[in-house]
């Protein structure tokens, strides 16, 4: 498979919008359905909001990844801004997430199929994510 | 990229017709909440037909447009909401909690309609 690696750059809200646009792009060419397509684009608005409003700076990146006998999609966020301090309480429910204040990550987690996350709260986030075509 | 607000009778309609940033939804709150004032608009109608995303931040601007509108003593509609869009949001976890939506332009119109007129 030709390699499908695409950066974005995040740097503001415009770039917010340039990550879900090319991740649903991606999503589409991969053959995900519109429903997958449009869950993909928003847990990428979710994560880039994120990387603006906490880090400021940091990228997007979209890749396939391929599974036994079945082809996903991969999105990493990734900045180097203050971490974490308490991962295990940015994934609980919490009121943060319905009033879009937060890091809304439990939310995105119910989006996709797998879900990684790695801050330590002093170099700054990782978030992976893979869904997987049906 | 800027939303074009349509006065019909009492009412504005707010049709966004392409992606907004969070800069672009926090214009169009503060435009269209202007609008109202100045026209003494009875309600606002926001049409999301063509929006392929609706993340938490969109989704607390569009519950800020309808509370403002409110305590203006005036109401808000939201139409539009495409199926893969509102699947999303509640996988997300977001509502619009008391916010009427209606499928379409044509019957937020009507929903508006059939509200009472105050007495002015």
């Amino acid at each position: 498979m030709a390699d499908t690696k695409i950066r974005v750059p995040i740097n503001s809200d415009k770039d917010i919008v340039v990550a879900r646009q090319e991740g649903r792009t991606l999503a589409m060419s991969l053959g995900f359905s519109p429903g997958d397509a449009t869950l993909l684009a928003t847990a990428i608005s979710e994560l880039a909001r994120n990387i603006v409003t906490y880090a400021n700076v940091g990228d997007i990146l979209l890749d396939t990844v391929n599974g036994a006998a079945r082809l996903g999609m991969q999105v990493v966020a990734r900045d180097e801004g203050p971490g974490i301090a308490d991962v295990q309480q940015a994934l609980r429910d919490g009121f943060s997430t319905s009033g879009g204040l937060g890091l809304g990550l439990p939310g995105v987690r119910r989006l996709v199929d797998e879900f990684q996350i790695v801050s330590d709260g002093t170099s700054g986030t990782t978030v992976t994510i893979r869904k997987w075509k049906p | 990229m800027e939303v074009p607000i349509l006065k019909q009778g009492s009412f504005l309609i707010a049709t966004i017709q392409a992606a907004l940033t969070d800069a672009d939804l926090l214009n169009l709150r503060n435009v269209l909440v202007q609008r109202v004032v100045l026209s003494r608009s009875r309600g606002a109608i926001v049409d999301v037909t063509s929006m392929d995303v609706l993340d938490s931040f969109a989704s607390r601007t569009l519950r800020e447009i309808a509370q403002i509108i409110r305590l203006r003593g005036a109401e808000t509609v939201i139409v539009g909401i495409q199926p893969e869009v509102a699947f999303a949001m509640v996988q997300l976890g977001l509502t619009l909690e008391d916010i009427p939506t209606a499928l379409d332009l044509e019957e937020g119109l009507a929903y508006l309609n059939q509200k009472p007129k105050p007495m002015r």
